[in-house]
């Protein structure tokens, strides 16, 4: 009798502890989640919204088999703990056709739901697939160099490094590549992400819902400098996007952004500032995914992980 | 000419390449200080003969699961190690510069292929060699000799993994290596070479072990067991084991395209001259995500034995855990691309891999429900590998939830190489696997030695290893949500990141404090060994492993048992037959030692050395020892010895078993 006593007593105290513990680390990860930006949940593009609510959506889906999991877990395990007697005891129950048809079944329906919702929606969201839209789409061209990122604008003439503006409420066109490993294009606050690849084009297709200034990045690993690769997304009102390119093109203080510029700027660097340039060559993005289509011509760019041309 | 001489005989090693900076040097320093140590103490207790013959050219699979076990713990430390100084990193922000980015990324590589391929591969192959023979009534497996070319082929893998502590570099590009950034463009050092030659090497012995363990199981099964009556864990060992027949072969051909692009300028995976590397990240994953399952399989087998046994119960639903088993192995073949579905593939092939993805969630959670229902109306005890089993369902539970978020390819468009995918497979491989394994050793430990491992610092382990599990990748999955991306060495503090991975940190450090337990509790436990002596079954178990002495003798079973149902030995002790064991003893023919299994090792190993630092000589001198070695061995008679049935007896009655 006493004995049990002092059992249930260090139970209460096993219990009160770890609920203690329990509530300080989600304390110490509130405190440091709080208030910071959280872009995937939090979206400001129009496919990244989407994308949220597919995550939500799955979520709440997987929940309806995580929760009763744990439920059966935690009250199975106590009530047929070894000290408690009073629970009944057949070593030799192994089989029940009916409750094993319950979790064959159940998650079979569920993933069956979940089967047709990633059906339709791979197809929707579709990174490939443009934005339908009244208005006329921006397009950019995104190429991944070691260890930055070049943005060409060929339908204003213009190109930037390091930083993208974007008028709000316009689709955006991207076409991706790379003139270094393989990069992934990815701004959380907008859409996900889609591989830079040399020698081919991928796109990505998005539409920011708001202005303000999102963070973009390389997720994929490319070098010595990857973690470098971040970028700025400047959403902006469509007036002052015009403005701004039209200003860009017409100043004279514009560096100009020819082959042979193109050439320093492919060299492996860890200067990952912002740039402006004029673009002088608008076929650049063709020829930038042509060169490492000629066969046998292993020599392009070649560049050692220190960063000299070799 | 003194300097062609040199070129030829060193290659392409420089003087330079043994330089290297502080931490990197500590830990080489501190590596080669823990061998020298070893071989002084070797010397000076004389123990270099019992060494010899007792392990090295031992043909026991006991002896030489206890030796994958060993270097898979060195390997982990080695991991943690590694683990920490990445968090620690992440933690300052990279402002603390306490990492340059070369050496961050070197890091990271070895953290992930040493805690793939040398501490949970070591852990599966150790936990095979320890059991399977005595699961299913067998006094071997099926080549012995094979078995330790195996081992021996992992050492020389481990040796080269971590032979860029001393001398060279490791690779920057990540566990999986994807060109073209491993190619010779981006990559020119001698990195990637020691990736690549370290799991080839280690790879092919996985390969010829995998074989081995499978023709075991199937040939060498007791009378009587027919694949439906063999222990589970038998069954996921059959799955995991025909997966790697199936999965490593591709490993070692897409690692060998690797090396001919990188040795000979060829263009298999190359950016230029018709080179494909989306055909290598294809084939990577093609081994690789049946690989995770190689790994995982074996650990729910585990699971499903403790579960049952500390239920003192049947297992619940065996056959649906059979055919869920051989779903989720045959599955597995076809998810790959999910790795990738941000190249750009389009909707169709995408929602056919997410759909197929999806589907292995279905047998993975009738197992999670057929083991919680094992517990159910039975007695329960509460007893270390149990408290792995219950960490191990929820981690598992809450990380499955995350693997199904990623299997819908939109969703994965914002998961993928993000800290949340970080957080989601380290939530399956370290709940999984490494749960699996702290729970199989807790609960085999007794088996081997012949007492139990302390409770309370098990416990405390426990406690520890999941507080700080929680707090180093909870942080992650949070962290992916706000697009931190993984392997960054440094980060903008505007992020807003920092807190996070700081809490991340304070895990890993709670998660060593754990693993400081455990390893006190090794060390506690053989101290007080004389007050944990236990018989030959500690835990009432059900397999014949516990019908056999603790430690089992060399032969395992003096009389091989014959089988008529499944738990045969439970159903035994049922009827108070007490003793499978009548007093007819027979002559045993057991192998004899070699000490070809360490040559082909050792020759090996020079072949590795010499590919990954261009010295042609050492090459064909290893590549020529390793087929004469094997050719003095199969032209060699007389493998084996004979143990008379008189010996047998002897042995049998000073453990007083009759």
């Amino acid at each position: 009798m006493r004995k049990e006593k002092k059992r249930d007593f260090r139970r209460v105290k096993q219990i009160l502890i770890s609920g203690f513990i329990a509530v300080i680390i989600l304390g110490i990860l509130a405190f440091v989640t709080y208030g910071r930006a959280i872009p995937v949940l939090d979206p400001k593009g129009l496919i990244a919204d989407q994308e949220r609510n597919l995550i939500l959506l799955t979520f709440g889906l997987g929940l309806v088999i995580v929760i009763p999991v744990f439920i059966m877990l935690f009250s199975i395990a106590w009530r047929y703990r070894a000290s408690n007697t009073k629970a009944r005891y057949e070593p030799d129950f192994a089989n029940h056709k009916g409750i094993e048809a319950l979790w064959w079944g159940i998650p079979c329906i569920i993933i069956l739901v979940l089967g047709i919702i990633t059906a339709v929606s791979t197809h929707a969201l579709d990174p490939f697939k443009p934005i339908s839209s009244s208005v006329q789409p921006v397009k950019i061209e995104a190429v991944s160099l070691n260890w930055r990122w070049l943005f060409i604008y060929p339908d204003e003439g213009i190109a930037t490094m390091n930083y993208i503006n974007i008028p709000k409420d316009t689709p955006i066109n991207f076409m991706i590549t790379s003139d270094a490993p393989m990069n992934s294009f990815w701004i959380p606050a907008l859409a996900g992400q889609v591989y830079a690849m040399s020698g081919m084009s991928t796109q990505l297709h998005v539409m920011a819902d708001s202005t303000g200034t999102f963070t973009g990045s390389s997720a994929n690993i490319s070098g010595d400098g990857f973690a470098d690769m971040h970028f700025k997304v400047n959403s902006m009102n469509e007036a002052d996007y015009k403005t701004w390119a039209t200003n860009t093109f017409n100043s004279t203080k514009t560096t100009l952004l020819t082959d042979d510029s193109y050439k320093k700027l492919a060299v492996a660097s860890h200067d990952s500032s912002q740039q402006t340039f004029l673009l002088m060559d608008y076929s650049l993005y063709n020829e930038i995914i042509m060169k490492y289509m000629s066969p046998g011509d292993s020599k392009v760019n070649s560049v050692d992980a220190s960063g000299t041309s070799i | 000419m003194l300097q062609n001489i040199l070129d030829f005989v060193f290659g392409r090693l420089k003087p330079s390449d043994f330089v290297h900076d502080p931490i990197m040097a500590g830990a080489g320093f501190a590596m080669v200080g823990a061998l020298i140590l070893a071989i002084i103490g070797l010397t000076y207790f004389k123990k270099w003969g019992w060494l010899w013959r007792n392990w090295i050219t031992s043909l026991d699979p006991k002896k030489i699961g206890v030796m994958y076990i060993l270097v898979s713990v060195i390997m982990l430390l080695r991991g943690l190690a590694d683990a920490l100084l990445l968090r620690a990193q992440q933690a300052t922000d990279g402002s603390a510069g306490l990492l340059t980015s070369d050496h961050f990324q070197q890091i990271f590589s070895a953290h992930g292929s040493i805690m793939i391929f040398f501490v949970a591969m070591g852990i599966i192959f150790g936990v095979f060699n320890l059991i399977i023979p005595s699961q299913i009534g067998a006094r071997d497996v099926a080549f012995p000799f094979l078995n330790s070319v195996s081992f021996w082929l992992f050492a020389a893998g481990m040796i080269l993994i971590n032979a860029p502590l001393i001398v060279g570099e490791f690779s920057t590009a990540g566990w999986l290596a994807y060109p073209p950034l491993s190619e010779l463009q981006y990559s020119p050092g001698v990195g990637v070479d020691y990736w690549i030659w370290s799991l080839q090497i280690a790879g092919i012995g996985s390969l010829l072990s995998g074989i081995n363990f499978f023709v075991t199981i199937l040939k060498m099964r007791a009378p009587g067991m027919t694949l439906m009556k063999m222990p589970i864990f038998v069954w996921s060992a059959l799955t995991s084991t025909g997966l790697i027949m199936f999965a490593f072969p591709i490993l070692t051909a897409t690692l060998g395209m690797l090396s001919l692009d990188r040795l000979m300028g060829m263009h298999f995976f190359t950016a230029t001259g018709g080179g494909n590397p989306m055909m290598y990240v294809n084939l990577i994953w093609a081994w690789g995500h049946p690989e995770v399952y190689i790994l995982v399989l074996p650990a729910f087998g585990i699971f499903s034995e403790v579960v049952s046994a500390f239920s003192g119960k049947k297992l619940f639903g065996y056959t649906s855990m059979v055919v869920a088993l051989l779903a989720i192995a045959i599955l597995s073949f076809t998810v790959w691309l999910h790795h990738f579905f941000t190249m750009g593939a389009g909707a169709d092939v995408n929602t056919f891999f997410g759909i197929m993805t999806m589907i292995i969630a279905i047998p993975t959670g009738v197992k999670v429900f057929n083991w919680i229902f094992t517990m159910y109306r039975g007695r329960v005890r509460f007893a270390t590998p149990m408290l792995w089993f219950m960490g191990f369902i929820v981690t598992f539970t809450l990380g499955g939830l995350a693997g199904v978020l990623m299997s819908v390819p939109p969703a994965d468009f914002q998961f993928h190489n993000s800290l949340f995918l970080v957080a989601h497979f380290h939530t399956m491989i370290v709940g999984g696997v490494l749960f699996g394994a702290f729970a199989g050793f807790a609960y085999w430990f007794p088996k081997f030695t012949g007492f139990t491992l302390n409770e309370r610092l098990g416990r405390y382990a426990f406690w520890n290893w999941i507080v700080g599990f929680l707090l180093a990748f909870v942080p992650l999955y949070i962290l992916g949500f706000m697009g931190a991306t993984r392997r960054l060495d440094h980060y903008d503090p505007s992020m807003g990141w920092q807190g996070l991975f700081v809490v991340a940190g304070i895990g890993v450090a709670i998660i060593c404090v754990g693993v400081f337990f455990q390893l006190l509790q090794l060390g506690y436990s053989i101290w007080k060994r004389n007050d944990n002596r236990v018989g030959s079954d500690p835990w009432n178990g059900r397999s014949f492993e516990w019908s056999i002495a603790s430690p089992p003798p060399e032969y395992n079973f003096a009389v091989i048992p014959t089988v008529t149902q499944r738990d045969e030995f439970w159903e035994l002790k049922k009827k108070k037959h007490g003793s499978l064991l009548k007093s007819h003893y027979e002559d045993i023919w057991l192998p004899k030692n070699s000490g070809l299994g360490p040559i082909i090792g050792a020759f090996a190993l020079a072949f590795g050395i010499a590919v990954i630092w261009h010295m042609w000589w050492l090459l064909i001198v290893g590549l020529v020892g390793v087929v004469v070695t094997l050719i003095i061995r199969l032209t060699s008679d007389e493998t084996e010895e004979k143990m008379t049935a008189a010996e047998v007896a002897k042995h049998e009655l000073k453990r007083g078993i009759v």
